[in-house]
């Protein structure tokens, strides 16, 4: 009797969290310091599981005056990451004091965010990159959907961590200009096309400095698909059958 | 203030408009020993009078850090001796047990304000900016006045701080009402203060961390009519840019008590005339050195 009057009141939290997928996510993220503030890339995919069903989602969006988000993961929990985003910024402008929120505070309230649904059981499955410029600092951080959270001059999500931070550590500099920060984005976001299954090639680059944030258009990187292992794949691979 | 038919609780407006049980709060903290505070481009500091009960009890504590960028000075009435006042004929109608309450109001207030810096940098990495925090004070003390079954705080606060837009202090009354100011003093005798720097504050913006204090100290001297300015009377507490807020310690503050009563009576700022005229030797050469001069 007793029982069923637990689960009757506490069926949402008992249930909740214990079934839970993503459905519609995005793929990697990658940002990276250079001269003047920051990069981020992002494709504009949103895969439901192995279909690639939507080809216009933007997962790079500005926060307040400073701050810059890209997201990978479930678009919806995303989307609900960018309300209370918004309703901290408004109550941050409302104070009207001179006093701005930065992207360390927005990274670090994010944290909070994520860390919180994750103790529940419940979590926005989601891995954020969070940069941006203020007073002339620069900050680019990171948080996955447990909480776990830092700063780098390079960061990526998911695949990218992969594909994308080895290149970075080779060819990441502290005074890349725009166009080298551009280009070197450009050369780990092909190499992300050729590999992850869930890139598509149409992606966007987002720049934010002191002055402000600026997202390009979306475009299409040339592909080479003539390289010899690609015309041979299994001239390499060994096998019993 | 006579005792009325309008004072007897908080939600009573007078026919003239006022709010006595406000008005009374507010006399609380002009019953308590002196606190005076100003600031500089980079710089704030608070000092203020420590009154001991008796020759038994510890000096009461006024000055609270709050965060490292955040401290505040706190006057109420706080001791038995402050409750005599010469010259006055009227009586007050301010409780009897008021006075042992104020501190207390101080400590719980003091308590709310480190709440408040601890939650925001636990979520935000990043120091409370003082405007909003002198806000979130002056909107818990409006409450206060609002409610027929509370009561005003008894004390009024001095709030020092730094953040991004730079140095501040604020005066948070009891009647919910907070200002900024480049220098300010509260408690008795603080009309005294007041005037010293009225005087002075307009160097202040450009003053450096030590003449500031110096300046703080002469304002104390102000307060104190005559009596002997030493360490064991005032407290002083520094906050700043690369500096965490701290209260100096007593030999330190006797020290710069001890430089400037040698150099001089005058303070170091716009006095250069008053200290040539001083004949000997060994005090003029002092105050070359001590005293900053108006170059």
């Amino acid at each position: 009797m007793i029982l069923r009057w637990i689960l009757y009141y506490h069926q949402k939290e008992i249930l909740r969290g214990l079934i839970e997928y993503p459905y519609v996510t995005g793929t990697s993220i990658i940002g990276i310091k250079y001269k003047d503030g920051i990069l981020m890339a992002a494709d504009m995919g949103g895969s439901y599981g192995s279909t690639i069903r939507y080809k216009s989602v933007e997962r790079l969006k500005q926060v307040g005056k400073h701050s810059l988000i890209g997201a990978s993961g479930e678009i919806s929990d995303f989307q609900e990451i960018l309300k209370y985003l918004d309703e901290l910024i408004l109550h941050d402008n409302m104070w009207d004091d001179g006093n701005s929120l930065g992207p360390k505070e927005v990274h670090n309230y994010l944290t909070r965010v994520m860390y919180n649904r994750r103790n529940k059981f419940d979590p926005l499955w989601n891995s954020l990159v969070i940069g941006g410029v203020k007073n002339g600092q620069k900050y680019l951080g990171s948080v996955s959907m447990i909480g776990v959270h830092y700063e780098d001059d390079h960061l990526a999500t998911g695949f990218g961590n992969h594909l994308a931070r080895p290149i970075l550590r080779e060819e990441w500099r502290e005074d890349l200009s725009f166009e080298e920060g551009v280009k070197l984005l450009e050369k780990c976001m092909r190499n992300l096309l050729y590999r992850d299954r869930s890139a598509v090639n149409k992606l966007q680059i987002a720049k934010i400095t002191e002055e402000g944030l600026t997202v390009s258009q979306p475009y299409s990187l040339k592909t080479f698909w003539n390289f010899a292992a690609f015309q041979n794949p299994t001239v390499g691979a060994t096998g019993s059958w | 203030m006579f005792r009325n038919q309008y004072d007897t609780d908080v939600t009573t407006w007078s026919p003239v408009g006022r709010l006595f049980q406000v008005e009374y709060a507010m006399e609380a903290v002009k019953q308590g020993s002196a606190a005076i505070g100003l600031r500089s481009k980079t710089h704030v500091v608070l000092a203020c009078v420590n009154k001991a009960n008796s020759e038994l009890s510890s000096h009461q504590r006024k000055i609270f850090k709050v965060d490292d960028h955040i401290g505040v000075a706190i006057a109420g009435l706080t001791a038995v001796g402050e409750f005599r006042f010469s010259g006055r004929s009227e009586r007050r109608s301010i409780p009897i047990t008021l006075k042992y309450l104020t501190t207390a109001d101080g400590r719980v207030l003091s308590r709310y304000m480190r709440s408040e810096c601890i939650n925001y940098g636990y979520t935000y990495e990043s120091p409370l900016p003082v405007g909003r925090l002198v806000y979130q004070l002056a909107d818990k003390a409006q409450v206060c006045t609002q409610r027929s079954w509370k009561r005003p705080y008894g004390v009024g606060l001095l709030v020092a701080g730094l953040d991004e837009s730079g140095a501040h202090l604020y005066n948070n009354c009891p009647s919910g009402n907070y200002f900024e100011y480049q220098a300010f003093a509260i408690g008795s005798r603080s009309q005294a203060a007041k005037t010293y720097l009225e005087r002075k504050f307009e160097k202040f913006t450009e003053s450096s961390r030590d003449d500031l204090v110096k300046d703080a100290l002469f304002a104390i001297r102000e307060t104190l009519q005559g009596e002997k300015l030493t360490s064991s009377v005032c407290t002083i507490a520094v906050v700043g840019v690369g500096e965490a807020f701290n209260i100096l310690d007593q030999e330190t503050v006797q020290a710069l008590i001890n430089e400037f009563e040698i150099s001089g009576e005058e303070a170091p700022i716009n006095e250069s005339v008053a200290e040539q005229s001083v004949g000997d030797d060994q005090r003029s050469a002092a105050a070359e050195e001590a005293a900053p001069m108006d170059i």
